[in-house]
């Protein structure tokens, strides 16, 4: 217990996870060694949790090989129905061994395991029974029903095994096969998935999992055996890899950064808005591409609200992401932590004034606490750039047309919040936002079925639902 | 100039009366609904096929291109803000128009080496095709959109919406169909455009069918020019959300498309296209963005 929230300590138990010593790659249905290896290390306690073999050129050479020789001959020509039948398998199996799996994404995520109980695995178990039900019905999706081909995909660190889900679900269910890089500071849940297709049957080489960093993605992604590429992370890399795959054949879908507005009316239930702001930030420590991480607040109303946010923010109880009382987990990385620092930084030199709860950290571990920033004007690099951890720029406006054009006023356009009973306004603000994805008085709400992506420089293509199919098909 | 207009060069003596001199046309850009000459003040030679002199075209240069970005950026938030039936109207009153300058299109397509027959031909494919993207304006987010089953008590739903301001490099060899082509499907769901034109002239006198048809101006723009000179300044715009490269070479779309990738413009890469057959639905849905609403359900 970090500091005293009331609550006994209740830590889950991790003799469900049975970690090895050392992970290989998965190819073509077996693992193998690599020639060199990596660390994964548990960010809440910096202790290291196994050794992971890094993938170079030859092994991703012989991943992409064997996912070709699969899609051709045995993947590619499979009846839906059968593949389907194959996913729904994929889908029990993750039911099953769900705790098991929560439990061994939090030690190497740091995320908080009510949210890897409550929210990563319900959902990773849902993508793959929602696209398995897709696999046979692909003539009424409007789409075609030929697939891509062998998929190279790269996936980050902050929903290590719903992101793999939303990568391979899809692929599978439209006759693709996949080779997947996860996270360096991720990759044990991923390689726990390549055990669960084995215990499917799935056929050797329809999924391989390849290991490493940035190095492996890229080779991964400018491999000539690749015909789709599809990439979640960061806008940098999003832009690099679009810029590599320039003149080729090669299909792309990139979902990227964001730097969402979470705009808040004066006639909003404010209770009900400070709930959503605090998931809209908080949840998942900030790492999240569509965090609500802009308030826009109505100036009336605005320190009304701010008292009742810092209120709820002095009972958010960060530390021990294994403990089913923590809110707030551990930062994924020394990395991600630098550079939430760094940008915090910038705000106060910028003139942003921080705040944040009375909050005692462990000693060891990533930690930062949750932070909200006013006196924010629109020109600070915490008000344009993505922060990706527990940090808030709250800024004001006047007009509904004023919070329009704040909310819009940035190169990203991944989500947006509003907040309003005025069901005309809901409609007219969410019409006239640039943004994939809105919530009309909730926030972070996720689901197979609906498809998330998006405008400008937070990417393109849709996952989720029926949508989320156009990116692995070949559309006749 | 059209190819029927050429017995009309020579000075021609009426019975008693003075010699009457044709009037020709200068052919302009179109930015921002108005013919503008090049900012730049050069202009190039238009032959006709048999290497007569036509015009002198206007020569685009790259500030020509940021002009129309800024002409074409201020038009797309009324544009998509029109109602999917006004914006289907206005698509066929271009068709319409287009409908009444027939014989000039023709005239104008021969000069470029077409049989009367082959003129006609794309003349009247291009009128139906604006008739038909005309159609597509309200039905699109019917075909495109969808509420979404979510597992929760939520109103969940998907809707499509224009990507932004589209550049557009028009296909070769296909003057107007072609023009056509790429530049219906891009308006009629609300984005503006772009474009820099294959053949200068029947690009311009189409800038004039645009002009009468209550396009709001601004919302498509048309550059005559040198392509390989224009192209890398449009797709390096950050104000440009999307290229379509109908017309561009392998080597100038890849060149344009790593350009592209400094602000992620959604690409759509030259293929083999018979402008004669049925466009499906992929250039339509090309530049259309999905936004999802989520709103709970409750009393």
């Amino acid at each position: 217990m970090i500091f005293d929230t009331g609550y006994a300590p209740a830590p889950e138990s991790t003799s469900v996870v049975d970690l090895r010593a050392s992970y290989g790659l998965f190819i073509d249905g077996g693992f193998v060694t690599g020639k060199e290896t990596f660390p994964t290390i548990n960010p809440a306690t910096e202790e290291t949790l196994a050794e992971v073999a890094l993938a170079g050129a030859g092994e991703v050479d012989a991943a992409v090989a064997a996912a070709r020789t699969a899609y051709e001959n045995v993947w590619g020509p499979m009846p839906g129905a059968e593949r389907a039948k194959y996913l729904y398998r994929i889908a029990r199996i993750i039911q099953e061994r769900s705790r098991e799996l929560a439990v061994l994404e939090t030690l190497d995520n740091g995320k908080p395991i009510r949210e890897t109980r409550d929210v990563d695995l319900p959902l990773v178990a849902a993508h793959f029974f929602h696209y398995a039900g897709w696999a046979d019905k692909l003539e009424y999706a409007g789409y075609g029903t030929t697939p891509v081909g062998v998929a190279g995909q790269v996936i980050p660190w902050n929903f290590p095994l719903l992101m793999l889900a939303w990568k391979i679900a899809p692929a599978l269910a439209c006759g693709n096969t996949v080779v997947l890089k996860p996270a360096e500071t991720t990759p044990l849940t991923a390689l726990a998935f390549a055990e669960i297709c084995q215990q499917a049957e799935l056929p050797a080489g329809v999924v391989n999992i390849v290991t490493g960093a940035g190095e492996t993605g890229r080779l991964l992604v400018e491999h000539p055996g690749v015909d789709k590429v599809a990439f979640t992370g960061s806008t940098e890399v999003g832009r690099q890899i679009a810029h590599a795959l320039a003149g080729t054949s090669k299909r792309l879908s990139l979902e990227l950064g964001g730097k969402g507005a979470n705009i808040v009316f004066d006639d909003a239930p404010l209770d009900q808005a400070v709930e959503g702001v605090v998931n809209a930030i908080f949840f998942n420590q900030g790492h999240v591409c569509c965090a609500g991480s802009r308030l826009l607040v109505q100036e009336s109303v605005a320190e009304e609200l701010l008292a009742k946010l810092r209120a709820r923010m002095e009972t958010l109880v960060v530390g021990d992401p294994l403990d089913k009382n923590t809110d707030v987990g551990a930062v994924n990385s020394a990395a991600q932590l630098a550079r939430i620092r760094e940008l915090v930084a910038s705000g106060v030199e910028e003139g942003a004034e921080p705040w944040s709860p009375p909050c005692a950290l462990p000693e060891r571990g990533f930690w930062f606490a949750p932070t909200v920033f006013t006196c924010v004007a629109a020109s600070h690099r915490v008000a344009r750039e993505e922060i990706f951890g527990p940090v808030l720029s709250v800024l004001t406006f006047r007009t509904p047309e004023e919070a329009v054009e704040k909310a819009n006023n940035t190169p990203y356009g991944l989500s947006a919040g509003i907040w309003t009973e005025k069901g005309s306004r809901i409609l007219a603000v969410a019409e006239k936002l640039r943004a994939g994805v809105v919530w009309a008085n909730t926030f972070n709400q996720f689901d197979p079925a609906s498809p998330f992506g998006g405008f400008k420089e937070s990417g393109y293509g849709r996952e989720g639902g029926r949508h989320g199919l156009e990116a692995y098909l070949a559309q006749g | 100039m059209p190819k029927a207009d050429k017995k009309n060069k020579k000075p021609k003596r009426t019975e008693g009366g003075p010699v009457r001199l044709s009037v020709r046309k200068t052919y302009k850009l179109f930015i921002g609904g108005a013919f503008p000459r090049s900012e730049s003040g050069r202009s190039y030679v238009v032959h006709d096929a048999d290497g007569a002199f036509l015009a002198n075209a206007s020569l685009a240069s790259r500030k020509d291109v940021r002009d129309a970005v800024v002409a074409a950026r201020k038009a797309f938030g009324p544009w998509a803000a029109r109602t999917a039936y006004n914006r289907g109207q206005i698509l066929y009153r271009i068709a319409e128009m287009l409908e009444g300058r027939r014989a000039q299109f023709v005239a104008e397509l021969r000069a470029t080496g077409r049989s009367a027959e082959a003129a006609g031909a794309e003349v009247d494919a291009a009128v139906d095709r604006w008739v038909w993207y005309a159609g597509w304006a309200d039905k699109v987010a019917a075909v495109a959109g969808n509420p979404n089953a979510v597992a929760g008590p939520f109103l969940n739903i998907s809707t499509p919406v224009p990507t932004g301001v589209v550049g557009v490099l028009a296909p070769e060899g296909s003057p107007l169909l072609g023009l056509a082509s790429v530049l219906a499907p891009a308006i009629a769901t609300g984005n503006t455009a772009v474009a820099v034109a294959d053949s200068p002239l029947v690009a311009v006198t189409f800038a004039e069918v645009l002009a009468t048809s209550d396009l709001p101006g601004g919302v498509v723009n048309i550059l005559t020019g040198h392509r390989a000179e224009l192209a890398p300044w449009l797709a390096g715009h950050m104000d440009v959300n999307a290229l379509d490269l109908a017309g561009a070479s392998a080597e100038l779309a890849a060149e344009c498309e790593r350009a592209a990738a400094s602000n992620l413009k959604r690409v759509l890469r030259p293929a083999d296209e018979d402008w004669h057959a049925d466009p499906g639905l992929r250039r339509l849905t090309a530049f259309l963005e999905t936004r999802t609403v989520w709103h709970p359900v409750g009393v």
